[in-house]
């Protein structure tokens, strides 16, 4: 434990990915991957489970060699313990379901750059004993598939009229093409984190206004 | 030197063994996951393979890989060696030739356009058309392959040879459309014509190059090369397919992976049987 | 909130012109309206729902974001009116009105309230629609009706009231029965992939297939004329565009005759003439130097005719005026004129100092 920073309980560390550091919304880390596949639910849900796995296996990894990892060479060895997971995933992926492994194309190898993976084995694992490390990974990954779930899912009912491939309208549904183009990504992205922070800002405004009733907006 | 106090400088010996420990412990779980997917990962590869080929020709049953090249034809091992065009030879339940099926690929208006073509040796035209894969604007480059009147173009496209066996006695070419006159052309789709292009383009080049080599040796491969595939003990699945693909495809597709261990050095003992279990699951998924 | 006193710090010679924001947008509101009108008779009933949906939806959409942000209604200067009927006048006029619904509020919202409103916007607002529905509904914002249909005053393109969300169907059998030979196809598209010219007699008598607004070309000059001898419009932003475009394409012919159509043709055909006038002209979005003014109205003509030839799109206008609005800032930034009194030597020294 950090000295100085106040010890969070078992389930506000899993809960922290999830809304207060959401990794898409509050965080806008793993940009790349979250425009790029979320066209549909399905693989923006395939896409969050498989950076889970890898964020859960690697920060596991780390954390349990964290006292023997030198400083000198921890990134680097990061890297490969990251590496070595994405390529489980990859394998994991093809055996399960090659539509969705050809639908995510080159963004499953390069979960390895995804800064979330590498910030968490950096910022927490690192520091923190295995359970508290997973329960934050899984918490983050969550947050991240949530996320990728919330662009790919208006994406795909907009876009396709569906979600998870069932059709929502009925045939003489008009696809909004743009969508599911990438200009279609960053509306979307934009809209959530609009609405994220609107809020955010409604609660910080209110917070204040608590103790000195009357005086809400100065 | 600076008051800071440098931190403890970590020896190279330590540094070297947890780096050697991470290593390992990395291999290890690579070459785990390696062995454990393999079998699902070739079955799988296999089933999206046959359903594209199935598609093009229907009444086939069973799917065998080639190359052609300058010196003949030869079943497509790991390696596809240089100036080789890869084809599939698809045959029906009896064994007999029942089409060939290659692939084309051109530059659409997003990105390459990825198409799977039938062949058909006896009518020497292309007689089938699938979409491999394509990231053309939705409502407008998908039709080629919602298209009825587009998709009317492949029942019998007109591929043959010029007299010298060296080139097509006529290029597959895409018109405007409304104005195919001959057996040669590809009626474009109206409003996306850069996408029925790439169509055209990926099957003429793929044509240009395979049908030389192919139509030469067309009689190696009029009966399936292995008989015994049908003769092999069929695992209890349920019977009934869907969309063309039909329990007969996986009992091929077992009895190819236990015929064919895929690189022996990689596969243990017990690799066989765990793809069986994979495969088991998928064929569960692929009848319901 | 106590008004901040207002201390002009200016050089003389002060002289007041009694133009304001509101009395220039009205006015270029009235130079759209005959635009907006021969538009309704050339195209009828659903011409006119869709020039007042869109508009509608425009001004709703500003009231909306004025009310979220707290401030007081811009709706008195015009510009969410103005930015609706130039959205409206380069839609197709059967385009479904749910369609035209996201076009007016995607301009305002997208392009104009989240970039703070008027004046603070880097692109043409009413474009930014367009190039969304164009992206969204690209089959739809295609589809053409057949201009002086004879039932354009008694009935409606059925495509009109698509209900919202769905596809709107088919409307080749209808502008058939309508008007006989119709081909559903704009003059670019008919040059492009049938190299078949419509004449200039087609363009003037505004007998050709089009978005709402873009058939009158000698309509929209006079408009554009009133607008600059009234000095609400600057006057060298189009004749740039027009002038570039026109040369472009000459030299085009010059080298390929049998390819490449005509001057003539490239100014009437599409939205060339609407978009160098009403478009390209927007206050907020295009240059201020008098340098910068005729660099962008040149990129705008020539971007234009390149996307036209050699572009997937028919038509390259909007893009080429997306495009010069994205470079406006860039363009007056390089275009500074030398302060009065200072040589280039100084300016030099200056900027090493």
């Amino acid at each position: 434990m950090i000295p100085g920073q106040k010890q969070l309980s078992n389930l506000e560390e899993l809960l922290e990915g999830v809304w207060k550091q959401n990794p898409v919304f509050v965080m806008v880390l793993g940009m790349c991957p979250t425009l790029a596949v979320s066209v549909s639910a399905m693989n923006a849900v395939s896409m969050g489970l498989a950076t889970t796995f890898v964020l859960v296996g690697s920060t596991f990894l780390v954390s349990l060699l964290r006292n023997v990892i030198p400083k000198e060479v921890r990134i680097a060895t990061y890297i490969v313990i990251i590496a070595t997971f994405v390529t489980v995933v990859d394998y994991l992926i093809q055996a399960i379901s090659l539509a969705v492994y050809d639908a995510l194309g080159a963004f499953i190898q390069l979960i390895v750059v995804n800064c979330i993976i590498l910030g968490r084995a950096e910022a927490h694992a690192s520091k923190n004993p295995p359970l508290r490390s997973v329960l934050n990974a899984l918490g983050m990954g969550a947050g991240f598939t949530v996320g990728l779930f919330a662009l790919g899912g208006v994406r795909e009912i907009l876009g396709a009229g569906k979600l998870f491939g069932f059709s929502l309208f009925g045939p003489d549904f008009q696809p909004w093409v743009v969508m599911v183009l990438p200009p279609g990504g960053f509306f979307v992205l934009g809209a959530w984190l609009l609405l994220f922070n609107w809020l955010n800002s409604r609660k910080t405004d209110a917070a204040p206004a608590k103790p000195a009733e009357g005086h809400a907006h100065v | 030197m600076s008051e800071a106090v440098l931190p403890p400088v970590t020896p190279s010996g330590a540094m070297i063994r947890t780096l050697g420990l991470v290593a390992t412990v990395c291999g290890v779980l690579i070459v785990t996951a390696y062995e454990g997917t393999l079998d699902a990962v070739n079955a799988n590869k296999k089933i999206a393979l046959e359903r594209a080929v199935f598609k093009v020709i229907p009444g086939a049953a069973k799917v065998d890989e080639y190359v052609a090249t300058a010196t003949g034809i030869q079943p497509a091992g790991a390696a596809i060696p240089e100036g080789a065009v890869k084809f599939y030879a698809a045959y029906d339940q009896a064994g007999g030739l029942k089409g060939i099926a290659a692939e084309g690929a051109a530059k659409g208006y997003a990105d390459t356009v990825r198409v799977m073509y039938a062949y058909d040796p006896a009518k020497q035209a292309v007689t089938g058309l699938g979409v491999v894969s394509m990231r053309e604007t939705p409502g407008i480059g998908d039709k080629i392959y919602t298209d009825e009147a587009f998709l009317k173009n492949f029942e019998a496209l007109d591929v043959q040879l010029s007299s010298d066996m060296k080139a097509l006695a006529n290029a597959v070419k895409v018109v405007k459309h409304g104005t195919k006159q001959n057996a040669w052309e590809i009626d474009a789709i109206s409003g996306a014509t850069v996408t029925s292009k790439a169509v055209g383009r990926g099957i003429n080049e793929s044509a240009r190059k395979l049908l030389p080599l192919l139509v030469p040796n067309l009689e190696k491969l009029k009966t399936a090369p292995s008989p015994n595939a049908q003769s092999a003990v069929s695992p209890p699945f349920i019977k009934g397919g869907e969309g063309g693909f039909s329990t007969v495809s996986i009992t091929h597709t077992l009895t190819h992976l236990s015929q064919n261990p895929p690189q022996p050095p990689l596969s243990p003992p017990g690799g066989i049987e765990k793809g069986w279990r994979w495969q088991a699951h998928l064929a569960e998924e692929v009848t319901s | 909130m106590n008004p901040t006193p207002r201390i002009e710090l200016r050089a003389s010679p002060h002289v007041v012109r009694g133009n304001s924001v509101e009395r220039i947008m009205f006015h270029v509101v009235l130079a759209l309206l005959p635009i907006a009108a021969f538009s309704v008779w050339q195209y009828g009933l659903s011409a006119l729902a869709m020039l007042v949906t869109v508009t509608l939806s425009c001004v709703a959409t500003e009231r909306l974001f004025n009310r979220l942000s707290g401030n007081p209604s811009t709706l008195t200067d015009w510009s969410a009116t103005i930015t609706g009927l130039i959205l409206a006048l380069t839609l197709p006029p059967a385009f479904p009105l749910w369609m035209a619904v996201v076009a007016g509020f995607t301009s305002i919202a997208l392009g104009k309230a989240l970039f703070g409103g008027i004046g603070c916007n880097v692109l043409n607002p009413a474009l930014v629609g367009r190039a969304f529905v164009q992206a969204a509904f690209p089959v739809a914002i295609t589809t053409w009706v057949p201009a002086f249909a004879p039932n354009r005053f008694s009935e409606f393109a059925p495509t009109t009231f698509t209900p919202p969300f769905m596809t709107p169907p088919d409307i080749g059998e209808w502008a058939k029965r309508a008007v006989d030979g119709f081909t559903g196809a704009t003059p670019l598209a008919r040059w492009k992939f049938e190299n078949v010219l419509a004449t200039p007699a087609d363009f003037l008598t505004g007998a050709v297939t089009a978005s709402a607004g873009e058939t009158s070309a000698i309509l929209i000059l006079l408009c554009g004329a009133y607008l600059a001898i009234r000095k609400f419009m600057d006057w060298r932003i189009p004749v740039a565009v027009l002038a570039s475009a026109a040369l472009t394409a000459y030299v085009f012919q010059l080298v390929d005759p049998s390819r490449y159509p005509d001057p003539l043709f490239v100014l009437l055909s599409g939205g060339l003439m609407i978009g160098a006038v009403f478009m390209a002209t927007d206050m907020a979005t295009s240059p201020v130097t008098p340098r910068g003014v005729w660099i962008y109205g040149a990129l705008i003509g020539v971007v234009t005719v390149m996307i036209r030839y050699f572009g997937g799109l028919t038509e390259g206008v909007m893009y080429a005026i997306l495009i010069g609005n994205a470079l406006a800032p860039l363009i007056d930034q390089v275009t500074q004129p030398r302060v009065f009194g200072q040589t280039r030597e100084k300016a030099a020294m200056g900027k090493k100092a």
